[in-house]
């Protein structure tokens, strides 16, 4: 099955030199959330501004539903919502008129109910008629969604949508998000963040110094890598696991003051409360415990050492 | 050829149509105040001595220079700061993202310019009444080279928005380029009036052509050949729309 956005061996050089993005290939499934992960620098943006329209690519093609952008670029472009990473928006213009230009600027024909459900589902009706100068730093965020959105695109790009953003805006944000994916839109959104891919994304890609590391289900990689480890601290040193908790996947350290646990966060169960009642059963005073979760951030750490040592 | 996305234009010529009119009294205020102060000075003080060129009162003499002035003045500097302001403010990405191509963005842009123009041009016109009797000789000529020469020069001023960095490059160019052509393309004299080394040298100066055609159709006079001036013209706008398409072709201080 063929991908809404499907990328080719993607590049750009830049006339410096610098290469900010070296033969990615990805395919985006239709109604799918990628969030696009990796540190400042790495290529994100250039990869959605290839797709938008902002940068010429030097080699490789980009798709969407079948159009060439170079080639087809009218058709795939009236595909495409863009929300930029700096906010950038006339500062005169109001915010119903500033939508209804975009609308415009895309060939559709006048539709302000769709605008007013728009700019009502991001929370922006009251504003309708106050300029953009008059807003607030989350208003006007909220405005380059509503501009983005004004041609109903089958693809939203949001470039670090919570960038400098404060934390009940960014959850804000997650809502705007969810409400999205609920009507179908496919969104792909950089951040660096991992809470944010975490918390909303169905695939995660990772992209460092302009090359894709990986892109997986969110979901298999935090299976894979996202699992906590229980430490229990014991009063008294013991020889060996009692034979009654073998096969657990239990470890005792060399010491053999401390067991450690490891086990599956999205477990239905994740046998905690067992072995602690076991170890109370069998006269194991524990004097401590704490547990650790491997995130995705060090998955996204360790991948990234991995990429730049290769 | 792709059809063109119309509503796209429309987009951007009501949207450029409406800053003019959020304050057409500032819009219209200073050139017509200009204008009555040209004719003060240029009309009642010096037309005074003056009395006539070529037969033609001197006070009528200048209006279409004075029109010329503004039109070239207007429309270089609503084109430029037009396209300037999305680049200055970063709205211009949404230029770049959306389906609208040169064309549309060209015509939005400069069709706006030239219109606001044009516009002005008319309201010094029949300011221009109020102070001395003139009479167009060839009205259907007059109002196509007015035309004319608003579109050359919005998209003069829309390839100047294109080109410059800052609001200090924006403004150079009509000062520094603009304002001196005029008054050296024979506004407020005509050319046969300078010594013949002097009016071969005016005869260098574009502007010249756009003024003698635009006077000829008030009162049948001109400096050079009516054909000519129309000619000149073509070429201008012509020169200028390449340009504009190669920018947009390149991306030259547009893409990355």
């Amino acid at each position: 099955m063929t991908g809404i956005i499907e990328i080719d061996n993607l590049s750009k050089q830049y006339d410096s030199g610098t290469k900010a993005l070296s033969d990615v290939t990805m395919s985006i499934e239709e109604g799918e959330i990628i969030a696009l992960l990796g540190p400042n620098g790495a290529g994100k943006t250039t990869l959605i501004s290839i797709i938008c329209g902002l940068v010429v690519p030097t080699g490789g093609t980009v798709r969407v539903d079948g159009h060439d952008i170079r080639t087809d670029w009218r058709a795939a472009r009236k595909l495409i919502g863009l929300v930029p990473q700096e906010i950038a928006l006339e500062p005169f213009e109001t915010v119903f008129n500033s939508v209804r230009f975009t609308r415009g600027l895309y060939g559709e024909g006048r539709d302000d109910a769709y605008i007013e459900q728009v700019l009502r589902s991001l929370a922006l009706w009251d504003k309708r008629d106050a300029a953009t100068k008059d807003l607030s730093g989350g208003m006007k965020r909220r405005v380059l969604i509503a501009k983005a959105l004004a041609h109903r695109p089958k693809v939203l790009f949001l470039d670090e949508p919570t960038a400098g953003v404060d934390v009940t805006l960014r959850r804000e944000m997650w809502q705007v998000v969810g409400q999205l994916r609920r009507e179908g839109v496919t969104i792909i959104l950089t951040t660096h963040y991992l809470e944010e891919a975490e918390e909303m994304a169905d695939r995660v890609g990772v992209i460092s110094k302009g090359q894709l590391l990986l892109i997986r289900p969110k979901d298999e990689l935090m299976r894979e890598f996202g699992r906590k480890t229980l430490t229990i601290e014991l009063d008294e040193a013991l020889h060996a696991i009692p034979s009654e908790l073998l096969g657990r996947g239990l470890e005792l350290a060399p010491e053999g003051d401390r067991i450690t646990y490891n086990y599956d966060t999205t477990a239905e169960r994740t046998g905690i409360a067992r072995l602690l009642g076991e170890l109370a059963t069998l006269g194991i005073t524990v004097r401590d415990v704490s547990t650790r979760q491997s995130s995705l951030e060090e998955v996204f750490i360790s991948l990234v050492q991995e990429g730049e040592a290769a | 050829m792709t059809l063109l996305n119309w509503p796209g234009i429309w987009a951007i010529f009501h949207h450029e149509m409406m800053r003019f009119f959020r304050t057409i009294w500032q819009s219209l205020a200073s050139p017509v105040v200009s204008t009555v102060l040209y004719f003060v000075v240029f009309g009642a003080a010096i037309g005074g001595r003056i009395q006539s060129v070529e037969g033609v009162p001197y006070g009528a003499f200048i209006v279409p220079g004075l029109m010329m002035l503004t039109v070239l003045q207007q429309a270089v500097s609503n084109a430029s700061f037009g396209i300037y302001f999305p680049k200055f403010s970063g709205t211009i990405y949404e230029y770049l993202v959306s389906p609208v191509g040169w064309i549309e963005v060209t015509l939005g842009f400069v069709g706006a310019a030239a219109a606001k123009a044009i516009l002005i041009a008319l309201v010094i016109l029949a300011t221009s009444f109020f102070f001395v009797g003139v009479h167009i000789l060839h009205p259907l000529w007059m109002l196509a080279f007015l035309f004319l020469t608003a579109l050359g020069f919005s998209l003069l001023g829309f390839i100047l928005g294109l080109w410059a960095k800052s609001f200090e490059q924006l403004q150079i160019v009509p000062m520094m380029v603009i304002t001196p052509l005029v008054f050296l393309g024979g506004a407020f004299y005509s050319a046969s009036m300078l010594p013949p080394f002097w009016e071969g040298v005016a005869k260098l100066n574009p502007v010249l052509y756009l003024i003698s055609g635009f006077r000829w159709s008030f009162f049948g006079l001109a400096d050079v050949p009516v054909g000519v001036s129309l000619f000149a013209v073509a070429i201008f706008i012509v020169i200028c729309l390449a340009i504009i398409r190669w920018i947009f072709a390149t991306g030259w201080r547009l893409r990355e």
